[in-house]
């Protein structure tokens, strides 16, 4: 067997449980320099986590238990995706939260219906946090989505356990209302041949800020990171992905676009690859499109690739942030299509083809809408008053 | 009826070095009906005069006007250009990533006539323009130009063609860069189009190749931004024998 080299990597601290190795933040560490700690609300310090006031719902396809666990159960659930907390949030979290929400799928069950978890915030005053456990038996077929709206200052862990041979896919959308702030850290570890597609869509919130990490409980993994955000006034989004490939012949594949506008719209997507000397034979590629629709907007994109082995099969990153392609918009407006509309299919067509990856029909439309939605705040302003 | 009437036209474009005059003073019209084709050497301008015409904004107008059927297209924006009649076949079209080719079809077609189209017809046309240019049907839910071979994009501009049925068609080297059956198939398109009732076509090309196939009413040699020497169909044979060599010589 091949022995797996711990190694320090300085984009990737390394993890305690124990809170006394989690300084309170103060901006300037690497994994800390992009967001506003200052909108936080506490929850990357002391914050104090009381009784949840959020109220969260769930459907049961057969065969599958959702459930809110206690005592022992929970106790035994933190960790369980590998998750060793590199945040003294994370940390506080696994400490300090005395329930877990686990969604278990059997070994070998194929529930065809999504599993669809709502957590609506009610109170944005009131800081809590939560501990959620997706953990799929091997060879199960599963979607879970995680459904955020509503008011609230939240603190939260999603462990994800993708068994041997499984087929999982976790959706989370960040749809808050515009005076919540989500910290989030979803750790997931991907089984031997199994196939994990995450995707993190943000849209409301003041500001949200995600985590996504995977590495691999087995040789033959492959991990799919999507991600589809879209910021407006005031608004700061922040996207981090972390695939640690610390085993041969996994793949991941990051797809992550945003769209910004109107004055202090921020966005950071940070997009981690370690490939550990173990991991031969690998493949990974990582991409983040940003489309700056108005002044006054802010995206940073930084991609980071870390190679300890020569034995790779491909490893690849591309960024881009730009406003309007004007020559898109002047081969559709060659076509006799409005300026307006054809900025409109541009936007359209920019997110269309990272929804129709997530595989999940029910959100496809839902997202689209949203997508409008938020389009006509700015771009289809015109369109609108033209069609009035 | 369909006249496109070009006088003395200047056109700059912007350079690090400022301004750079292009086009300097072209005269030329396409009366009802006609196929002109304007050859000529690289950098001649040909391309710019494409451009100019469909309103790009990158080339600025500095003098002279364009009229079609007596309106003036140099003050309209680049889509009422086209909803008046004016189509330019682009010689690099461009990727559309997430809209589909059916879905950029219909929102064209709708822009052009002011009104969807019916249903049931327009599947049928898209279908049948698509097979006349030996495009496959699924070519409909694929992204605008996106990862299309340069002979499948010049085809999807020819079915646009066909499709958004203009006055006025103005081919940007659509000749460049297809092989023999390709050339056929596009080539074929354009004449479907030249066979409809006054339709007005500026075929621009570098090559005498395609005009093989679509026979110009009058022939235009384009050297330096101006118009060099003009003539009928075998002006393009003399150009197949000589050349431009003695244009060029000339300047």
């Amino acid at each position: 067997m091949l022995e797996t080299k711990k190694i320090e990597s300085h984009l990737n601290p390394a993890g305690s449980f124990d809170l006394a190795d989690h300084p309170v933040p103060t901006g300037r560490e690497e994994i800390w320099r992009f967001t506003p700690l200052k909108r936080l609300r506490g929850l990357h310090a002391e914050a104090e986590f009381g009784a949840p006031t959020s109220t969260t719902d769930w459907n049961t396809p057969s065969g599958v238990r959702v459930e809110v666990v206690e005592g022992d159960e929970a106790r035994a659930l933190r960790g369980v995706s590998g998750l060793v907390p590199n945040t003294r949030f994370a940390a506080r979290v696994l400490a300090e939260v005395p329930s877990t929400l686990l969604v278990d799928v059997p070994a070998e069950a194929e529930v065809a219906e999504p599993i669809h978890v709502t957590v609506q915030g009610q109170d944005a005053g009131a800081a809590e946090a939560a501990h959620v456990v997706l953990r799929f038996g091997a060879h199960s077929r599963a979607v879970v989505v995680l459904d955020h709206t509503g008011h609230a200052s939240l603190a939260q862990v999603v462990e994800v356990v993708v068994g041997d041979g499984s087929q999982v896919s976790v959706v989370s959308l960040q749809d808050w209302s515009d005076d919540a702030v989500h910290l989030t850290h979803h750790e997931a570890s991907v089984g031997r041949d199994a196939t994990y597609k995450h995707v993190g869509i943000s849209f409301g919130g003041d500001v949200v800020r995600m985590d996504s990490n995977v590495h691999y409980a087995g040789p033959g993994g492959s991990a799919e990171l999507l991600g589809l955000y879209f910021a407006d006034e005031g608004q700061h989004i922040e996207h981090r992905l972390f695939a640690d490939h610390n085993e041969p012949r996994t793949k991941s594949n990051v797809v992550y676009k945003g769209a910004l506008q109107g004055q202090g719209a921020h966005t950071v997507w940070v997009g981690n690859v370690l490939i550990r000397q173990v991991a031969e034979g690998i493949e990974t590629y990582e991409e983040n499109r940003n489309l700056v629709l108005t002044d006054g907007c802010q995206a940073d994109s930084v991609p980071n690739l870390e190679i300890e082995t020569g034995e790779i099969e491909g490893a690849g990153h591309a960024s881009a942030t730009g406003r309007f392609d004007d020559e898109q918009l002047f081969y559709l407006r060659a076509r006799g299509i409005a300026e307006a509309e054809a900025r409109r299919l541009v936007v359209h067509g920019f997110f269309n083809d990272l929804i129709r990856k997530i595989g999940v029909p029910s959100l496809e439309e839902k997202l689209m809408a949203t997508v409008e939605d938020e389009l006509s705040k700015n771009v289809l302003k015109d369109v609108t008053e033209v069609g009035a | 009826m369909s006249t496109l009437q070009i006088t003395d036209l200047h056109v700059s474009v912007d350079t690090e070095d400022g301004p750079k005059q292009i086009l300097k003073g072209v005269t030329l019209t396409i009366d009802d009906g006609e196929t002109h084709a304007i050859m000529g050497p690289n950098g001649s301008g040909k391309s710019t005069l494409a451009y100019s015409i469909a309103g790009h904004p990158k080339y600025t107008v500095t003098g002279g006007s364009v009229t079609l059927d007596g309106e003036d297209v140099l003050a309209m924006s680049v889509d009422e250009r086209a909803r008046a009649g004016l189509f330019l076949a682009m010689q690099y079209p461009v990727e559309v990533p997430g809209v589909s080719v059916s879905n950029f079809l219909r929102t064209a077609k709708t822009a052009i006539d002011g009104e969807a189209p019916k249903l049931r017809h327009w599947v049928k046309d898209v279908n049948k323009a698509l097979q006349d240019l030996n495009l496959d049907p699924s070519f409909g839910t694929r992204s605008v130009n996106e990862g299309f071979s340069g002979g499948e994009k010049k085809r999807h501009e020819i079915a646009q063609l066909e499709l958004l049925d203009p006055k006025v068609a103005i081919l940007d080297e659509t000749d460049s860069g297809l092989d023999i059956d390709a050339l056929k198939v596009v080539s074929a398109g354009v004449n479907r189009f030249r066979a409809k009732e006054g339709k007005g076509v500026l075929l621009i090309t570098h090559y005498t190749r395609i005009l093989r196939y679509i026979t110009p009413d009058r022939v235009h040699v384009f050297v330096d931004g101006k118009i060099a020497d003009q003539g009928g169909p075998e002006l393009a044979d003399a150009l197949e024998a000589e050349g431009y060599d003695k244009y060029l010589t000339k300047v």
